[in-house]
């Protein structure tokens, strides 16, 4: 069943005009940072959005809880119409839907305890009566496996790992069914890594929640994700159940991305590179396919047209003229 | 392997801070041999970084370095500046994370080339701007005479650090230290730079030390592979052989806590509790009080770091039940 779904969003941010372009009158560029997504978030799963840096996967989270307001397309959340929500109504839907940041500690009020946070939450979402509150903070510290007594400290004291636990718990707070989590474990070490992916994992199965995990990191993705979208410069080139795509990928983009990932196995490299080539800049987008110019499999038709996602059956879809 | 290139024995690297003496690297010892890439892993904090800065004298004034490091027969710690100056930049070159913050944003490609090739060769102008060019194509780097004159924020990231690799190889080194020059690029790239690098190592003939968080990296880059934890070295032994038989708790938890394997959506294996404050000293094993394998004497005896097995060196007591385990 579908809980969220985009259609055709996109997201531009007009560029910075040096004073000179500004007195030769050069028309204001844009950086097109997400083009004509479409994508359906089933309930209860959890589809990861990966891709380099540039592709978009960190704007397109922001649209989806209206961060960022898109510049076109839609947004249905649990069938309402997201983009068009207004006071009350909007609220709720921030109720319902979340986002834990890759930097807990730059987005946590360094001035609050952790008690103060969580109950800020709950108090102003109106969650639970004003006396229930300290009962709440508590459980939800256990619910992230956090001592008791993290509620009277503040975020400084603890380690990136634990922060991010505390992240968890205030988006946790209001009872969302979505969370949006935008490069959660990327800033901590990867003993630690393995814990907060534990803990996602964890609170799906016992909440039943939703999940929208944003990385760059494939191992992740293959790990934990029941689906996978893989964005390029903006679009989406690939989407389809994780286990498929990481066994047969159809994009020679994620071909090349799975292939450039290192394994955590002792053996040579061959020494084929797995894509040349440097991602193109998205004031100046190449035209057609976007992967055009690095891929190996390129025709003088690529460069035409923007090749659409068209369906493999199974819910894979690929964008490629060739696959 | 005949004789090692570079020999570091007993490193202690001790930082003076407003909070008292930070032990940053505790009593490390590994040597690199001719040809060879030797990878230094661990996670933040673990003084991995410190170790390879501390080679060629790189550490800022409040660091108090001891032990020795001995290149071609003379110890890099007690070389007066002259000749220190020869080795650095000339034998021994590094790169590191950030290209951006390493070269001069005010200085063409082609002089910050240039300055190393005045520096360490004899060349005169013309054909130093011939070596220059030259070096910028050996790193894959297009149309290198528009190049040599454009600055560093002219090129993307991946570029800068094939920049910074040409400069390294200027006045070819005879070892590169890397400092995770791949940390800050995107997948497709660090691919591209790591099996660059390789490329160089077997065709110039030289050493690297590779430093790196990304136990992927190391896995695909090196031949031999030393462990740190807390300023101290756990393992050391050849990539196959710590990566298929680690003897040492922590690198065992290390890789155990890597998604890979296992069925999808398992639950990791995480590393319980969090590395250590480097502040005080730990009177045994660093890894004790997070070890799932820990005995009473590893909270007071300090491993040592003996071989177990040809070329595999462990500081873990549960070494030999480890060795056991793998069934060597």
């Amino acid at each position: 069943m579908t809980l969220l779904s985009v259609s055709g969003l996109s997201k531009r941010f007009p560029a910075r005009r040096g004073l000179v372009d500004v007195l030769r009158h050069t028309p204001r560029q844009a950086v097109h940072a997400v083009e004509q997504v479409s994508l359906d978030v089933m309930r209860g799963e959890t589809l990861g959005i990966v891709g380099e840096s540039g592709c978009g996967k960190s704007t397109l989270a922001r649209c989806l809880v209206r961060l960022h307001e898109p510049d076109g397309g839609s947004v249905s959340f649990d069938g309402t119409d997201v983009l068009a929500l207004e006071g009350d109504a909007r609220r709720r839907f921030n109720r319902q839907v979340q986002m834990v940041f890759q930097d807990p500690y730059g987005s946590l009020n360094p001035r609050m305890t952790v008690g103060d946070m969580l109950g800020e939450a709950l108090s102003v979402h109106r969650v639970v009566p004003a006396a229930e509150i300290p009962a709440r903070v508590r459980a939800l510290l256990d619910l992230v496996h956090l001592p008791q007594d993290a509620a009277l400290r503040y975020p400084h004291e603890f380690s990136g790992g634990q922060r991010q636990r505390i992240g968890i718990a205030r988006a946790l707070a209001v009872e969302p069914s979505l969370i949006i989590a935008d490069e959660p474990v990327s800033a901590l070490d990867v003993s630690v890594q393995a814990s907060i992916v534990n803990l996602f994992m964890e609170l799906q199965d016992r909440l039943g929640l939703t999940l929208v995990f944003i990385t760059h990191d494939l191992r992740l993705v293959k790990h934990m994700t029941h689906r996978v979208a893989v964005m390029y410069l903006g679009r989406i080139v690939e989407i389809g159940p994780t286990a498929e795509i990481f066994a047969r990928p159809q994009h020679p983009y994620t071909q090349a991305l799975i292939r450039a990932v290192p394994l955590v196995k002792a053996r040579r490299r061959d020494g084929e590179v797995a894509v040349m080539g440097e991602l193109p800049s998205p004031l100046n987008p190449p035209t057609g396919c976007a992967f055009h110019p690095r891929c190996p499999r390129a025709e003088a038709a690529c460069a035409q047209a923007v090749p659409d996602l068209s369906d493999r059956g199974a819910g894979w879809q690929v964008a490629c003229r060739l696959a | 392997m005949s004789a090692p290139l570079l020999e570091i024995s007993d490193l202690k690297v001790t930082f003076a801070t407003p909070r008292g003496a930070v032990h940053a690297v505790d009593g490390v010892s590994f040597s690199v041999g001719r040809g060879e890439v030797l990878g230094i892993v661990g996670e933040s904090g673990s003084g991995k970084s410190v170790t390879l800065r501390a080679i060629p004298r790189l550490l800022h004034a409040n660091a108090t370095v001891s032990g020795q490091a001995t290149w071609q027969g003379q110890d890099l710690f007690a070389m007066d500046a002259e000749t220190l100056r020869r080795v650095r930049g000339g034998k021994i070159a590094a790169i590191f994370q950030e290209p951006m913050s390493a070269l001069n944003p005010v200085l063409p490609i082609g002089q910050q080339i240039d300055e190393v090739l005045v520096a360490h060769t004899t060349l005169d102008r013309a054909a130093r701007r011939r070596r220059a060019a030259e070096l910028l194509g050996l790193v894959g780097i297009a149309s290198a005479g528009t190049r040599l004159d454009q600055y560093p924020h002219e090129f993307s990231g991946g570029m800068r650090q094939r920049a910074m690799i040409a400069i390294a190889l200027s006045a070819n080194p005879e070892l590169l230290l890397a400092d995770e020059p791949t940390t800050a690029l995107d997948v497709t790239i660090q691919d591209q730079i790591l099996k660059l690098m390789l490329r160089l190592v077997a065709e110039l003939g030289m050493s690297m030390v590779l430093v790196t968080h990304d136990l992927g990296v190391i896995a695909e880059t090196c031949d031999r592979v030393a462990v740190m934890y807390a300023g101290r070295l756990c393992e050391t032994g050849t990539v196959v052989d710590v990566f298929e038989r680690p003897l040492h708790a922590y690198t065992r938890a290390l890789l155990q806590s890597m998604p890979g394997e296992g069925a999808a959506r398992a639950q990791l294996i995480p590393i319980p509790g969090q590395p250590p404050r480097i502040d005080k000293p730990v009177p045994g094993c660093a890894f004790a009080p997070r070890c799932t394998l820990a005995e009473p004497r590893c909270g007071s005896e300090r491993p040592l770091l003996r071989a177990l097995a040809p070329a595999h060196e462990t500081a873990c007591h549960a070494g030999e039940r480890l060795l056991a385990e793998a069934g060597a």
